[in-house]
């Protein structure tokens, strides 16, 4: 039993090198901030991903005992992951105005980095 | 009074179950803090957040978390395949716009998390009346097909959820 949870705990962790590597590798490779903000946000939730299930794995056949830490750290990692990633594509933006080629919208405003919000007055009135 | 104590019951009890597989070890006391967190950090942050969040169908949020989860593992591969074997200039990089239909901002928030952690996109900004959301694509060869796949695959199931 130990030997087989100690074969899925290292596959689990390789899974996780491999893919963390990947990741920073394309930190390196891609061209722009937007391309680039791709590798962190993807390649390497599996990363951590696999480190927390072999963790989980780990401590449940081995030392047999239940740690939710793990499920912890994933909650935490799948909402602050996608804000950052947010708040950096925002800042490039904001920071890169007219210089990046946004598509238009197809609605009544534009994008909200270019445009005021509606007033709250005129949405009451229709 | 217990609305004004509890303005969000659900972030309630995901605080006290947050604070119980912290500390990772059950006990009265243990739940009788978390309690005391469940009603103090919505009141601290209430102001923030004047809506009440209202989840219609919870068994589909359920349904919701698999397909996502299957959905990052499949896009971890895709990125990482993209990122290992195709050369910089075959990249064919795009901006997608996505009209959306959802109208509560906590729907677009998940929306917007959901985009920008599954397949090869990730979500850069709103419009400025929220109706549609910026979609930025690492490569794709059909922009509609993406867009389409964003709207069939998570806002109907975010509409189904939420309203």
């Amino acid at each position: 039993m130990d030997q087989i949870a100690e074969i899925l705990v290292t596959f689990c962790l390789v899974i996780a090198g491999i893919f963390g590597l990947v990741g920073s590798f394309g930190l390196l490779k891609l061209r722009d901030t937007m391309q680039r903000l791709h590798a962190p946000t993807k390649a390497t939730t599996l990363g951590v991903g696999g480190v927390l299930v072999a963790s989980m794995i780990y401590f449940y056949f081995i030392e047999g005992s239940l740690s939710f830490h793990e499920l912890l750290i994933t909650l935490f990692l799948f909402l602050t992951a996608p804000v950052s990633a947010n708040f950096i594509a925002k800042t490039l933006l904001i920071e890169k105005k007219g210089k990046i080629a946004l598509p238009e919208t197809d609605g009544k405003k534009g994008w909200a980095t270019n445009d005021s919000p509606p007033n709250v007055a005129d949405s009451i009135q229709g | 009074m217990l609305k004004r104590l509890i303005p969000h019951p659900l972030l309630s009890i995901s605080l006290v179950l947050v604070w119980l597989m912290l500390v990772n070890h059950y006990s009265l006391g243990n739940l009788i803090l978390g309690a005391i967190l469940g009603v103090l950090v919505p009141a601290l942050t209430g102001p923030y957040w004047p809506n009440q969040a209202r989840v219609r169908r919870p068994l589909k949020v359920i349904e919701y978390i698999l397909v996502v989860l299957w959905d990052i593992v499949v896009a971890n591969v895709q990125v990482a395949m993209i990122i290992l074997f195709k050369r910089n200039a075959d990249l064919k990089t795009c901006w997608v716009v996505v009209p959306m239909e959802l109208t509560s901002p906590e729907a677009i928030t998940v929306l917007a998390g959901t985009i920008t952690m599954t397949p090869g996109t990730v979500s850069a900004m709103l419009s400025a009346d929220a109706s549609e959301i910026l979609v930025h694509c690492l490569h794709t060869d059909d922009p509609e097909g993406t867009r389409d796949d964003i709207k069939n695959r998570y806002e109907r199931r975010l509409k189904e959820i939420f309203q």
